[in-house]
């Protein structure tokens, strides 16, 4: 369970003389060197941002972001409306490319290989990095089954036992197959929200993945759903880096190690959870967090 | 009388009036259907299915070859239109939204639409008739299948826009390339709306007359191949309607009434696709 919020409102007046750092590059390292120690068990690199910085046209959406994600984590990204979160997801597997207009500078690595090598194919790279939307879509033509199977049956897998395999062992990853499993045939688009979107989570493991994106997943579905979405998270946790944006605050303390605190394209604190709930750095965090503002 | 009376009698009056409007929007066709009906019921029976035509004044004469020369001509005029059609509707949806090229393809499209069917058939005189040296199906299917592509590239491409952009990132995002994108998820998204454009499309070429008068010609004898002039119950029906002959008029009114049934099937087969939008994108 993360910190409750009465907890940080607490600890806010008693920091009432915080220092405001404002020195980008010593922030940026300490954040560095912070989560490389976190857990005290050496963690692995997933993914590394170097320098991102994002346009839509001639409007620039991200300033200069520095993040490293660690594998099997749960990085949460939590900032207002409009901050440059869902676009910062959307570069980590190349899907701020497709739009028309966009522009990208810096760099993004995958375990040590930029995806934007030349040699790294883009459709290579969503491969490996899978995400979910926050509109549930799945394939509105397609039964459950063709659902799930798609990812492989477009990469040329053919045997029916195989798709089987996968199909069952993707269901029940995300805890969907005790509901489906005599309905596969149905049409993917007659389930309830909560259920479509752990059809889409399935539909991404299928193929899999080592990253999985989400970008505000639960913002669409009801409570009951949404709780158990985010136990689905803990769950596969175990197996895949999973990085998160969120409007809910209470969402990513629940259910992240590490939390990413946006505003208006900059990343203004990075660190662990626990820690940035309760102590945060950076007065804008703390203002973020106690509501404020956003 | 005062406000609120006049406002609700002005009111029904405007009802009254725009049901009258539409009763008398229907009289032409209702008026269509019964008279042909009525004119060209005494001979519809199986002979005239399966009977090739004979000669004025003997009996058991039957359009059997013009039913299947239509059913012939609307098959090559679709393997000519249809791949055609609907590529470019695909092109023009997904790779062509600023682009001055999509914009020519339009206003091509357009203007191919509009061009009246008789100089189509003309210019498919000049292109397969003239080199072939003779009448064929082919020219005939070609000249059909030029009309049909505007329909079909207009109602693909709308279609395909009309699926939703979460699809496609949601393809997108699980590594499939755009080409497997589009053909393999976009389109079975799209293939209802796409195949009642495709049915329309059919429907309005199986009722042309002109564009088949120099290509296809006529034929009284059962089609053998594609290569040779072939009948059509449009054709058909003409060439016997303008004709001196009572019998043969007769048989012209029975053909009128066959055409004018496989017409209404296939709309309204295109028409019950339709009638649930959704089930367009199911």
């Amino acid at each position: 369970m993360g910190p409750m919020i009465d907890e940080v409102q607490e600890k806010d007046k008693k920091d009432k003389n915080k220092v405001d750092s404002t020195d980008n590059k010593q922030q940026a390292r300490k954040i560095v060197v912070a989560h490389q120690d976190a857990d005290g068990t050496a963690k692995n690199l997933k993914m590394k941002a170097e320098g991102v910085c994002a346009w839509f046209g001639t409007k620039q959406a991200l300033f200069d972001v520095n993040m490293t994600i660690l594998e099997k984590e749960v990085t949460a990204i939590i900032g207002p409306s409009g901050c440059g979160k869902s676009t910062l997801i959307r570069c980590f597997n190349r899907m701020h490319e497709t739009v028309p207009t966009s522009k990208f500078a810096g760099d993004i690595f995958l375990e040590n290989t930029s995806i934007f090598d030349p040699r790294m194919d883009p459709v290579v790279v969503r491969r490996r990095v899978g995400m979910v939307f926050q509109k549930p879509t799945p394939f509105p033509t397609l039964s459950i089954f063709d659902n799930v199977a798609i990812g492989l049956r477009l990469n040329g897998v053919r045997d029916m036992k195989v798709l089987e395999g996968v199909v069952e062992k993707s269901l029940r990853k995300a805890a969907l197959w005790e509901e489906v499993k005599d309905s596969l045939q149905k049409a993917g688009g007659a389930l309830s929200g909560g259920q479509q979107q752990r059809l889409c989570i399935a539909r991404a493991l299928a193929i899999d993945l080592e990253v999985l994106l989400m970008d505000e997943p639960c913002s669409a579905l009801d409570p009951i759903s949404t709780t158990k979405i985010e136990e689905l998270i803990h769950e596969l946790r175990q197996n895949y880096t999973i990085i998160i944006v969120t409007h809910n605050m209470q969402q990513a303390a629940r259910v992240s190690q590490k939390t990413a605190f946006m505003l208006n394209g900059k990343l203004v604190e990075y660190d662990a959870t626990e820690k940035m709930f309760t102590n945060p750095e950076n007065k804008l965090t703390e203002d973020y967090i106690t509501g404020r503002f956003g | 009388m005062d406000y609120q009376t006049r406002r609700l009698l002005v009111d029904r009056m405007m009802v009254f009036l725009c049901g009258a409007a539409a009763v008398i929007a229907m009289i032409p066709l209702i008026s269509l259907l019964l008279y042909v009906l009525i004119q060209g019921i005494h001979r519809l029976d199986l002979t005239f299915f399966t009977h090739l035509p004979t000669p004025v004044g003997v009996e058991g004469g039957g359009m059997g070859n013009a039913i299947l020369g239509t059913l012939t001509l609307m098959i090559v005029a679709s393997v000519v239109g249809l791949p055609i059609g609907i590529m470019a509707g695909i092109y023009l949806s997904e790779f062509g939204k600023k682009n001055k090229f999509a914009w020519m393809v339009r206003f091509t499209s357009d203007v191919l639409s509009g061009v009246p069917s008789i100089v189509t058939g003309i210019v498919a005189y000049t292109l397969v008739v003239r080199p072939m040296h003779g009448f064929s199906a082919f020219a005939g299917g070609i000249a059909l299948g030029f009309m049909m592509i505007p329909i079909v590239t207009r109602t693909t491409e709308e279609l395909v826009k009309m699926v939703p952009h979460s699809i496609r990132e949601a393809s997108w995002a699980l590594g499939v390339p755009q080409w497997q994108t589009i053909l393999a998820i976009v389109i079975r998204t799209a293939k209802n709306g796409i195949l009642t454009g495709v049915l329309l499309s059919i429907a309005r070429i199986a009722g042309e007359t002109a564009p088949l008068l120099f290509t296809a010609f006529n034929n009284q004898y059962w089609p053998k191949s594609l290569n040779e002039p072939t009948a059509s119950l449009t054709v058909q029906v003409f060439t016997y309607a303008i004709s001196p002959f009572k019998d043969w008029q007769d048989q012209a009114w029975t053909g009128a009434l066959v055409l004018l049934m496989l017409v209404l099937t296939i709309n309204l087969s295109a028409k019950l696709f339709f009638k649930n939008p959704r089930s367009l994108l199911r």
